[in-house]
């Protein structure tokens, strides 16, 4: 276990709030000014920033950040890139803040998975989401990561039925990934009316900080989760707002999200 | 409940698995159970053969190729004739077995992606059949390239969702399909029309597609007495080639024959040849041989035919290449035009261009197998959705003169 995202949870916890999980795409618009975006989201109050590593082939992704990877890939983003030449500059500006690389499993494999939990873990990166990786398939990569330390969080999805969800919660590494939707990332103006009880069911059995993320954009729907969770994801709708408005739009809505985050 | 790895299950050697977002781990679980149980039920057995014989045309023939046979100077030429199925392609036997199954599971609607629209137009047709409604997701340069089969689809009820995104051909389709069904899986059967994505998909396709392969093996017992010496497949994603080859794994004599686009050819990075020049990934749920630069993102693959320009391709025969059962060859788009040409004007069948790549390495494989030999080459579907994208090219002079 990394042990950082732990303590950013508890933190969160410690100043009566819920933790802010941020998501922006490393390279959106080009590398060196998606590392602004990082850092004006820390600035708003993000607890944890994830780091978005494009892909050709989203398939977990709704049309805001499948552009955002488009965008990404044309600017020269690879995973190798972000590593080297992202990441360093975001630990630079936000030291405290612990960050979480999101990608796909192919661009993992490409790299090789030890060669990347090792090169992941000396830039400073704390976990890795990968939503194409269920827990099946996951085994010897989990492996591999827990040999260095890095967290592979794990994902729970609306379809996934209450053994399941326990199984997976109970051998989490990082916090759990509660996907609020049936769907794809993306803004969604209603959230289901069974979230807060999965979000419980998930909660009992985890050792570790649970989040809900997909279709959050706003203060209301953050105060409504962070009830039933220790913190919610925020993505498309901070890619949206710093792709047309640029950095400071993104630190705007962190603040507001973590108002609505406040106990 | 503690989870299971599928390090052993949906596995053909290192390839296939499931690797897709959690939301669709249940259905796919589902799915292979259900799958599991249809199997074993004789009733559902009859129901698919009944339908393939009454509605589809099972079987279709094995027919001896004279005039190629004779001018290719080797073995003794036969075509398996899936172009006879109703809609015109091998695809057909797959979309009635998925609707059915998707029937038995008390499914609402079905999607699909379609690259050539065969497997849309196979899907379309079988949802008519059983009265479930039908989207079809298309790349829009595929829906450009293939107006005919875009209309079959709409007068057949089906709804076509053309696909704007990345390569707008095939892939893209596929993800867009993948995304939709995320969001509507409760209610809905996802028809994957190649033996390719997530486990259960590749073997399901395989196993409703292998009734080629069974047909071929009665086939040539009656018609020449042997097993054949050696049997050609196109592969794109491979439903075909993997439906003909398979009943045949077992039977080391039988040599197994794949072509891939080689497009505007192998040196361009313009093909579909992920056997012959990819390298191992995951992508649209399974662990294959695919088209990748060094840092992991799928590449753009072209051929001329809209049903192998894609940059994947079956777990499955990706461990039968990489085992060497199978042997795996290219033509590219110019050399599979000719052979259009040449099988049109010898055989009277106008094959489509994914078979054309068959049909192009046919020649030479026929004279290194030699007279005495029996070669099947497997028709894969017929060319009539191929017409406009062929004539917009103009007959060459080289075959007007030999022929007109």
């Amino acid at each position: 276990m990394s042990g950082e995202i732990a303590a950013a949870f508890a933190k969160a916890k410690a100043r009566g709030e819920g933790a802010l999980v941020a998501y922006a795409m490393a390279g959106d618009p080009d590398l060196p000014r998606s590392v602004d975006v990082f850092a004006a989201m820390v600035e708003g109050g993000a607890d944890i920033l994830e780091i978005g590593v494009a892909f050709s082939d989203p398939i977990a992704d709704g049309p805001v950040i499948q552009e955002a990877s488009e965008r990404a890939l044309k600017a020269g983003a690879s995973l190798k890139r972000v590593l080297n030449e992202v990441v360093p500059e975001v630990r630079k500006r936000c030291p405290e803040t612990p960050l979480v690389v999101m990608t796909y499993i192919n661009v993992v494999m490409a790299l090789g998975e030890e060669k990347y939990a090792k090169l992941a873990r000396e830039k400073g990166i704390s976990g890795t989401i990968l939503p194409d990786l269920p827990p099946e398939e996951s085994v010897g990569i989990r492996a591999a990561f827990d040999a260095v330390g890095l967290d592979l969080i794990p994902l729970c999805a609306p379809t996934t039925p209450p053994a399941r969800a326990e199984a997976i919660a109970r051998d989490a590494r990082g916090f759990v990934y509660c996907v609020s939707v049936a769907g794809v990332t993306g803004m969604r103006a209603e959230l289901p009316v069974d979230l807060s009880s999965r979000l419980e069911l998930v909660k009992r059995a985890s050792p570790v900080p649970i989040t809900a993320g997909f279709g959050i954009s706003t203060a209301e729907q953050a105060r409504a989760i962070g009830a039933h969770a220790d913190g919610v994801v925020v993505g498309s709708a901070l890619v949206r707002a710093a792709h047309a408005d640029g950095p400071a739009a993104a630190r705007q809505l962190c603040a507001e999200i973590k108002r609505g985050l406040k106990r | 409940m503690s989870i299971e790895t599928s390090a052993t299950v949906g596995r053909f050697g290192p390839f296939g698995g499931r690797y897709v977002p959690e939301t669709l781990v249940p259905a796919l679980l589902e799915l292979e159970e259900a799958y599991a149980a249809a199997r074993a039920d004789p009733a559902f057995g009859k129901q698919v053969t009944q339908v393939l014989k009454e509605f589809v045309g099972r079987e279709t023939p094995l027919t001896p190729a004279h005039r190629l046979t004779a001018a290719w100077g080797g073995a003794q030429v036969w075509l398996k004739r899936e172009d006879l199925a109703h809609t015109g392609a091998h695809k057909i036997n797959n979309t009635i077995g998925q609707v059915l199954l998707a029937l038995r599971m008390g499914k609402k609607r079905i999607i699909a992606e379609t690259g050539a629209g065969q497997h849309g137009v196979a899907t379309a047709t079988a949802c008519a059949l059983f009265g479930l409604p039908c989207e079809v997701y298309m790349g829009a340069l595929d829906v450009e390239r293939q107006a005919l089969n875009v209309f079959r689809m709409r007068a057949l009820g089906a709804t076509v969702r053309p696909v704007e995104l990345g390569s707008k051909t095939l892939k893209d389709a596929m993800n867009e399909a993948m995304r939709t069904w995320v969001s509507q899986v409760q209610d809905t059967h996802y028809v994957i029309g190649s033996a390719a994505g997530p486990h259960p998909y590749p073997t399901i396709v395989r196993d409703f597609q292998a009734i080629i392969g069974q047909e071929v093996r009665t086939q040539s017992q009656a018609l020449f007495g042997r097993l054949p010496d050696a049997i050609i497949a196109c592969v794109g994603g491979g439903s075909n080639a993997i439906g003909v080859l398979h009943p045949f794994i077992g039977d080391k004599q039988v040599r197994l024959v794949g072509v891939e686009a080689g497009g505007h050819g192998l040196n361009t990075q313009q093909h579909g040849a992920s056997l012959t020049l990819g390298t191992e990934g995951v992508l649209h749920g399974s662990r294959s041989l695919v088209l990748q630069d060094e840092n992991g993102q799928i590449q753009e693959a072209h051929s001329i035919s809209a049903g192998l320009d894609y940059p994947g391709v079956g777990p499955e025969l990706a461990f039968l290449v990489k085992t060497g059962r199978m042997e795996i060859r290219t033509a590219t788009d110019d050399e599979a035009l000719q052979a259009f040409y040449e099988v049109s004007r010898s055989e009277g069948i106008l094959p489509a261009l994914e078979t054309s790549h068959a049909f192009a390495r046919g020649a030479e494989l026929a004279r290194e197998l030699g007279k005495g030999k029996h070669l099947v080459i497997n028709c894969s579907g017929r060319g009539d959705k191929d017409v406009a994208t062929i004539a917009a090219r103009g007959i060459p002079a080289a075959i007007t003169g030999n022929k007109s």
